[in-house]
């Protein structure tokens, strides 16, 4: 009988480990340690046994059976590991193979400069206004000190619907608009953009349709001196902390004085190239001090109120910044232009 | 205004400031200068050459064969193709070795077997340009007065050693466009002093009056008129120095005579014009609004109409030059003038302007008088002028100043006070600083305490107002020289305006979406007007188009992104989806503005998503871009407020179009686009919606707020209905909710069946319920009572029946 059990075990183990995979494994375990297995089967001639044998055989038999299922378990977690292993395997990808593309659209780039232009000067404490792009002929010129048979308002340069309405040339309008119903009084802090229309042929540097994007600061003590720091300050946020500017007289029938702002080139930084056309600076916005007729015509005294005033194109903007060629790219909306634009800077 | 640098320093000391130091200068506080060109850059080795013998080439018959003295004591063998080439003239050489503009250099060539040393030059070849030449010399090569000595550097003798400053004025500053306002300016700026010419011209005896009277009726047009005449002239060329001048400032030379007018109007900014007396036709100027109809032979030969908008000049019955544009061909001055004629005049800007416009002609002349031209300098550019005309011309001024004057132009006075200069600048300048910038522009002032007053010279009619005052004193002080501050006074909270806010939200989810913005025109054609319009009514119309395709205001927005999507389709973007927010334009009454509403739109056509190795490719249909309005609404809080109807709307599939309600009110559409359109598009599927972002951002949403999250199981009962096959599920939908009661907390449809296995004009939809109760557990019984009631209400409201 002991012959026997020995015997059992090392056929058994052999079975184990010739095991293939768990369900063979199972099989060995079902077979030897199962009620219905050999070991089973040896035990039940145990009555035959002395009662001195019988422990002894008992514990034979105890061991036999530890023997094989200890190493059943062994077995079993090699068969499970290499279970894992063949569906690791068999798993696997190429991991170089594209992603799932993320469907994702984007800003216009016009969007994208006017809404960094109004984020800037909300930070500033401005609040952005805007006004119908059909204007009264009054908002459009008069209010701003072009009064009719001006000749910067000139019939030929402009849209007109009716002869008191027409599409704005500007959206300095919407500053008239707003110091109106300010009445008179300050602090009016405003950012204005939107779309403007002109009576040109649309062409490489010219469009019919462009965009415009004033600010307007009227308040009982506003220097040109603020002007300029408020300037510097948009400059270097849209152009870089390294760009120097300068002021310019200039002319503007709603400001007095009046001024153009220059950068200095980026890309010479200031030597002079062709970008620049030589000088060193590039020309990006008109500003002012508010002439004293708007401020009056608005209801303000302009004794006691000053103000300054800027505006500029973010089509112009967004070329010298991207390097965009032709101002007709803004409006045709090939998908090729407008991908480009969905990088977030 | 072209202003030469080498003029300019007979007017101002320019030593030890270069031409581009100038030029910075001159921008930097007041007028941009747009470029600096230097004439004679790439320019060497041209000099004066006197031609000694001009034969035919042996072999050429186009070609000359010359023997020029290079004045140095060379003489060489020139091949020249000029026709107008000759023996004894004086002609500019470019020797062996000389360089020409776009870098063309001269060297030893044989032509046709002859050698030549150099090339005899044209004007063009020394980069002037051939309509400012003189018209002799705009073909063929260029000749020298006879006087001119050899061997001398030919570019210095047409003054090709300058440099001019190309000054881009605005309307402001007329007082700069001529050398004498360029020198005042450049005087303030470096502040010296300036050099004026001062003529004082011999007269003879006999008084202009007997030859002329003036008479003006147009006072207004023309407050100041003075004649002058000038007798025994001998019309020729101006010399080298005049014609140089005024080429390089854009004007082409013709004669003595009208060359001096012309350079009188550069030095002076006064246009002047000179009239042949005896072919005037009176001996009396009269100066009126032309006749209606009346018909003028301008100086380029061109017969112009006239209304009574023009101001013309005459001799009393015809007239003989349009006032302050153009000289009329019948009085002009010729080779056989003896006796001019010369006009120095105030006309005022309106009627010059109008008949500038009217008739396409913007001359030197026009352009200054439109301006501005200053009342001051009338009669001493004439005296100039005259004085000229006799050391150039020869002959005699008559005595006396024949002239209509009703000129009241005094000069401007005008005050403020430190206080205000520096409250304006932001600066802390003290009166004198203030008193010596005036003083540098050259004009008067008084100090009284801390008021300023001055008086304004006629020539800067551009300063009025105290705060022209503040201009000049900031721009001379120098901008640069501003401190840098930022605005004080109460702070103000910067923010959007929430319509503003959730504009923006709504930008981001489209392009979250996979939508691209675009911006498309306002202007549009007639036919696109109108097209896919939400609410029909006739376009808003420009007065004065300038083409068809931009002449009326966009209804919608839809059209403009079917020709964004048509433009990407014929480059091969096939695959596009775009959307834009933007104004549409509804008309009101005559003179009042149009109501403009702002739009949200989308186009999508071709793929919506493509991931080809994965074997994926899924077109764009009606309800990816009903999931994205849904997507939307949703975003911002009006799900439950937003429905969509099926619809039949012009340029939409009619069995594949929805107007979407907002509460109940159609505020857009969505649905594909009608196949004919798609057609005539070179389209291939695509779906279209349009809404009223406008009523979209002002509805009424509930604020935000937290609802407990479930504690209790929910339970889900599927459903399957068959239902007729014109059934809406959104119909179905809405009676199961109805019936539902509070216990239903979700319906979706999950599964909808059209196959063969149907009845005929039947379908199947399946719809997934689901219950709860925040307070507790649901009980069989519960939920049977609910479920048996939404049953019912199919039966009973839709005809459902569940599907066995």
């Amino acid at each position: 009988m002991q012959d026997r059990l020995k015997e059992l075990q090392a056929e058994a183990l052999e079975k184990v480990a010739a095991a293939a995979d768990l369900k063979e494994l199972n099989d060995v375990r079902v077979s030897y340690l199962g009620k219905k297995g050999p070991i089973t089967e040896v035990l039940k001639g145990m009555g035959k046994l002395s009662a001195e044998e019988r422990p002894k055989m008992g514990a034979l038999a105890n061991e036999v059976r530890d023997a094989i299922s200890g190493q059943i378990e062994i077995k079993q977690k090699e068969l499970e590991e290499a279970a894992v292993q063949k569906q690791l395997a068999a798993e696997q990808i190429d991991v170089t193979l594209p992603g799932r593309p993320v469907k994702t659209g984007s800003h216009h780039p016009l969007t994208s400069i006017i809404e960094e232009i109004e984020d800037l000067f909300i930070g500033m404490g401005y609040t952005v206004e805007e006004g119908p792009e059909v204007e009264k002929d009054y908002y459009n010129f008069e209010a701003l000190n072009l009064p009719k048979g001006h000749p910067a308002r000139d019939m030929q340069d402009s849209f007109y619907i009716t002869e008191e309405t027409l599409m704005r040339t500007h959206t300095s309008p919407v500053q008239a608009r707003t110091m109106e119903k300010h009445q008179g009084k300050g602090p009016v802090k405003i950012i204005c953009p939107g779309k403007v229309y002109r009576r040109d042929n649309d062409d490489a540097t010219h469009s019919h349709q462009f965009m415009q994007i004033e600010g307007l600061v009227v308040d009982e003590n506003v220097r040109m001196s603020d002007l300029k720091g408020t300037l510097e300050v948009f400059a270097k946020k849209m152009f870089g902390e390294d760009r120097e500017i300068r002021l310019r007289p200039s002319f503007f029938p709603f400001t007095e004085p009046s001024v153009e702002m220059d950068i200095s080139c980026k890309i010479c930084g200031g030597s002079g190239c062709s970008v620049c056309k030589g000088t060193g600076w590039i020309e990006i916005l008109g500003a002012g001090m508010v002439h004293p007729n708007v401020l009056e015509m608005a209801g303000y005294d302009s004794k006691k109120y000053t103000g300054f005033a800027f505006g500029m194109g973010p089509e112009r903007i967004a070329m010298l910044k991207y390097g965009v060629d032709d101002i007709r790219h803004f409006y045709t909306n090939d998908v090729r232009f407008l991908k480009q634009f969905s990088i977030e800077e | 205004m072209l202003v030469s640098y080498k003029w300019l320093q007979e007017f101002i000391d320019l030593e030890g400031v270069s031409a581009e130091e100038l030029a910075e200068k001159i921008t930097k506080s007041g007028i941009e200068v747009e470029g600096v060109d230097k004439l004679n850059e790439g320019l060497s080795g041209v000099v004066v050459g006197h031609v000694l013998e001009c034969d035919k080439h042996p072999n050429a018959e186009k070609l000359n064969k010359t023997l020029v003295d290079l004045g140095n004591g060379e003489t060489v063998q020139i091949i020249c193709g000029a026709a107008n080439v000759g023996k004894g003239q004086k002609v500019a050489v470019a020797t062996v070795g000389a360089v020409l503009p776009g870098n063309f250099k001269i060297k030893k060539a044989k032509l046709r077997g002859e050698e030549s040393h150099g090339m005899i030059c044209s004007l063009q070849e020394l980069g002037i340009e051939g309509k400012l030449a003189p018209k002799e010399f705009a073909e063929g090569i260029y000749n020298f007065t006879p006087d001119t000595e050899i061997g001398q550097d030919a570019l210095a003798v047409l003054n090709r050693d300058d440099e001019i400053l190309e000054l881009g004025l605005t309307p402001n500053r007329a007082d700069a466009m001529s050398m004498l306002g360029v020198a005042y300016e450049v005087g303030a700026i470096l502040g010296k002093e300036i050099k004026l010419p001062n003529p004082q011209p011999e007269t003879s005896a006999e008084q202009a009056s007997d030859y002329i009277s003036v008479n003006v009726e147009a006072k207004e047009d023309n407050p100041l008129y003075v004649a002058k005449v000038i007798k025994n002239v001998k019309v020729g060329p101006s010399p080298v120095w005049l014609q140089t001048r005024l080429m390089a400032a854009g004007i082409r030379p013709h004669n003595n005579i009208v060359d001096i007018t012309n350079y009188i109007l550069l030095e002076y900014g006064q246009p002047l014009h000179a009239f042949d007396y005896d072919k005037f036709g009176s001996k009396e100027i009269l100066v009126r609004r032309a006749n209606d109809g009346e018909v003028i032979e301008t100086l380029d030969d061109v017969k112009r109409t006239l209304t009574p908008d023009h101001l013309v000049i005459t001799n009393g019955t015809e007239p003989v030059a349009l006032a302050g544009v153009m000289g009329g061909a019948n009085s002009e001055v010729g080779n056989d003038t003896t006796t001019v004629l010369l006009e120095s005049a105030y006309f005022t800007g309106g009627a010059i302007r109008k008949a500038s416009k009217d008739h396409g002609l913007r001359s030197e002349a026009s352009s200054r008088y439109e301006k501005g031209v200053d009342p001051e300098r009338v009669r001493p550019a004439a005296e100039r002028a005259a004085e000229l005309m006799i050391e150039l011309a020869g002959g005699e001024i008559l005595g006396g100043v024949v002239e209509a004057d009703s000129l009241d132009v005094k000069p401007a006075v005008v005050s403020t006070t430190i206080q205000k200069i520096n409250k304006v600048l932001g600066t802390e300048l003290e009166m004198n600083q203030v008193e010596e910038i005036f003083a540098r522009l050259k004009f008067e002032t008084t100090v009284d305490n801390d008021t300023i007053t001055v008086t304004v010279p006629t020539r800067r009619g551009d300063i009025t107002i105290e705060e022209d005052l503040v201009e000049e004193v900031g721009r001379l002080f120098g901008y640069d020289n501003l401190p840098t501050t930022l605005p004080v006074g109460p702070s103000t909270p910067g923010h959007l305006s929430d319509y503003q806010e959730k504009r923006r939200i709504v930008r981001r989810f489209m392009e979250g979406a996979g939508l691209y913005q675009a911006v498309t025109y306002s202007l549009t054609s007639a036919e696109k007007a109108t097209q896919y319009a939400l609410e029909q009514r006739e376009p808003v119309q420009l007065a004065m188009p300038m083409s068809e395709d931009r002449s009326l205001l966009r209804l919608s927005i839809v059209p403009q992104l079917l020709e964004v999507l048509k433009y990407n389709i014929a480059r091969q973007n096939d695959s596009v989806a775009v959307y834009e927010t933007g104004a549409v334009f509804l008309k009101n009454g005559e003179d009042e503005l149009p109501e403009e509403r702002e739009h949200l739109a989308a186009a999508i056509t071709g793929l919506w998503e493509s991931h080809p190795w994965q074997g994926e490719k899924k077109p764009v249909d009606f309800f990816v871009l009903k999931g994205i309005v849904e997507g939307l609404s949703a975003k911002l809080g009006l799900d439950s407020q937003l429905g969509f109807q099926k619809a039949e709307l012009d340029g939409l599939h009619p069995g594949r179009t929805a107007e979407i309600l907002l509460n109940g009110t159609v505020i857009g559409f969505i649905g594909q686009v009608h196949p004919t359109m798609q057609k005539a598009l070179d389209l291939k599927e695509t779906y279209v919606f349009e809404l009223s972002l406008k009523a979209l951002l002002e509805a009424e949403t509930a604020p935000l707020q937290y609802t407990a999250i479930p504690r209790f199981p929910s339970i889900t009962r599927d459903i399957a209905l068959v239902v007729e096959k014109d059934t809406a599920a959104g119909n179905l939908k809405r009676v199961i909710t109805e019936a539902g009661g509070t216990l239903l907390k979700e319906v979706q449809v999950f599964d909808l069946y059209e196959g063969e296995k149907m009845e005929p004009g039947k379908k199947s939809i399946a719809f997934s319920l689901k219950y709860f109760d925040p307070e507790k557990t649901l009980t069989d019984e519960d939920i049977a009572k609910a479920h048996n009631k939404v049953l019912k209400a199919l039966e009973e409201q839709a005809g459902a029946v569940l599907r066995g």
